[in-house]
């Protein structure tokens, strides 16, 4: 399977990407780490006119903290970000579920914007940005938006970015105190698409939930908040119970897709499970943050 | 497009198609052909090298995205002296069967030890997991890095 003859252009700026995007729109793709593009491509599966390769584009690349958001630039690879203290330290469920992403030679060119652009419901990312209410900032010629999670995702492989716009940072908060994380998936193998994932964070004030996130990988064609469940823990203390209600909350009305992997039921089944190991293992490390 | 690049320790140059992968460069233009190629979409992890110091897939980037890295394939390992550590642990262990997956199996796991070189048996599978052997060959595989990171620990107790 070889790619499709494909117009090639190297930006070196921001700016010049953009302009190429503002000429080529929906003809062109934007190539990152190209880890699901180019399979993209080898299978004619996209079959853009010309490619925008942002691979040079180093104001792209980087991670800073800035009034309590963690900014990471779209083209920060994931191994870098699996390196990052910055990230392991204030954004700790970021940290947990970069070293599940595909395999380690996939993390060495795959990127973080490049894997919440292409929005793969069943990936990682998406649900911990989701979790999180993370925030996406894109740029076009008009200027840059910025554009909360909750928006982002809009289906399969569909996000909000318009065709003449750049994703060119994600923004995530900085945990704070009493905050533990946990990101739970079940998966065929090490490194493969999760059947189920789940990204939980709980914080705890005075042994209360005072906030509780729960987002779901391969439920549905976009990542999806568990907010009965969130409800159900807020203001609660920790507890088996509790964990047990909240995991019958989040899968309630849940209708998972069902195919070679997992039937609908299954994945229903796992998604409990993963609910009331998620919230143990997240109140255990909330409570060694504190 | 015109491309120079250092492979195994050599500057080369060529003109690849922008939509040629960085492996079919290596085994069409470079004629280093032990550069496997199984899936071609970023499965198999047969065709993997070492770009810049980190096991990446070579069907999974673009020859022109590789101008200016430092690419190591499975010629680059083997010197006139004889096998690396890693070759010879693996050849004592019996890892491979038909041999096709294996350059891909080497690349990774050399650029496993070099970041792990005492790495314990599920650290070595859980690396290996990109990589698949449809010869069903695994424990014997894993058994070769394994005594390589062993082999690696003596040298450095020893030291």
């Amino acid at each position: 399977m070889k790619l499709p003859q494909v117009d090639y252009e190297a930006p070196r700026t921001v700016e010049e990407a953009v302009d190429l995007l503002a000429e080529h729109g929906d003809d062109a793709s934007v190539l990152a780490g190209g880890q699901s593009l180019i399979p993209l491509l080898a299978l004619r599966l996209a079959q853009p006119a010309v490619l925008i390769d942002i691979n040079g584009v180093d104001e792209l690349s980087g991670v800073s903290v800035a009034d309590g958001w963690v900014r990471i630039g779209a083209m920060t690879r994931e191994y870098v970000a699996e390196e990052s203290g910055t990230i392991a330290g204030s954004v700790p469920l970021l940290a947990a579920a970069l070293p599940l992403i595909g395999h380690e030679a996939i993390r060495s060119r795959g990127t973080i914007g490049g894997s919440l652009a292409h929005a793969d419901p069943a990936a990682e990312l998406p649900a911990v940005a989701r979790a999180l209410d993370a925030e996406f900032v894109v740029r076009g010629r008009s200027g840059e938006r910025v554009v909360p999670a909750a928006e982002w995702f809009e289906g399969y492989l569909m996000t909000s970015r318009a065709p003449d716009e750049l994703l060119s940072e994600v923004r995530f908060p900085a945990a704070g105190p009493g905050t533990g994380t946990s990101f739970q998936e079940v998966a065929r193998r090490h490194g493969d698409f999760a059947i189920v994932g789940l990204a939980a964070s709980l914080t705890l004030s005075d042994g209360v939930i005072a906030d509780a996130r729960l987002a779901f990988a391969g439920i549905s064609d976009v990542p999806v908040r568990a907010a009965g469940a969130e409800d159900v823990l807020a203001g609660e203390r920790p507890s088996a119970g509790l964990f047990d209600e909240a995991a019958r909350r989040a899968t309630d009305g849940i209708d998972p897709p069902a195919d070679l992997h997992g039937s609908s039921e299954y994945r229903k089944k796992i998604a409990a499970a993963l609910v009331r190991r998620g919230l143990r293992a997240a109140a255990d490390n909330a409570d060694e943050r504190q | 497009m015109d491309i120079t690049l250092r492979v195994n320790g050599t500057t080369r140059s060529g003109s690849p198609e922008a939509r040629k992968t960085l492996a079919d460069f290596l085994r069409d233009d470079l004629n280093l052909t032990g550069t496997h190629l199984g899936c071609e979409h970023g499965v198999c992890g047969a065709c993997t090298v070492i770009l810049d110091g980190r096991a990446v897939r070579s069907c999974l980037m673009l020859a022109v995205q590789a101008a200016g890295s430092e690419v190591t394939t499975i010629e680059g390992l083997a010197t006139d002296a004889g096998l690396g550590p890693l070759q010879q642990a693996m050849w004592d262990s019996h890892s491979f069967q038909c041999g096709f997956c294996t350059p891909g199996f080497v690349m990774q796991a050399t650029a496993f030890l070099s970041a792990h070189p005492d790495a314990d048996e599920q650290e070595i599978r859980e690396a290996l997991s990109g990589n698949i052997c449809r010869c069903t060959g695994y424990q014997s595989i894993i058994d070769g890095v394994l005594l390589a990171a062993r082999r690696n620990t003596e040298h450095a107790s020893e030291r």
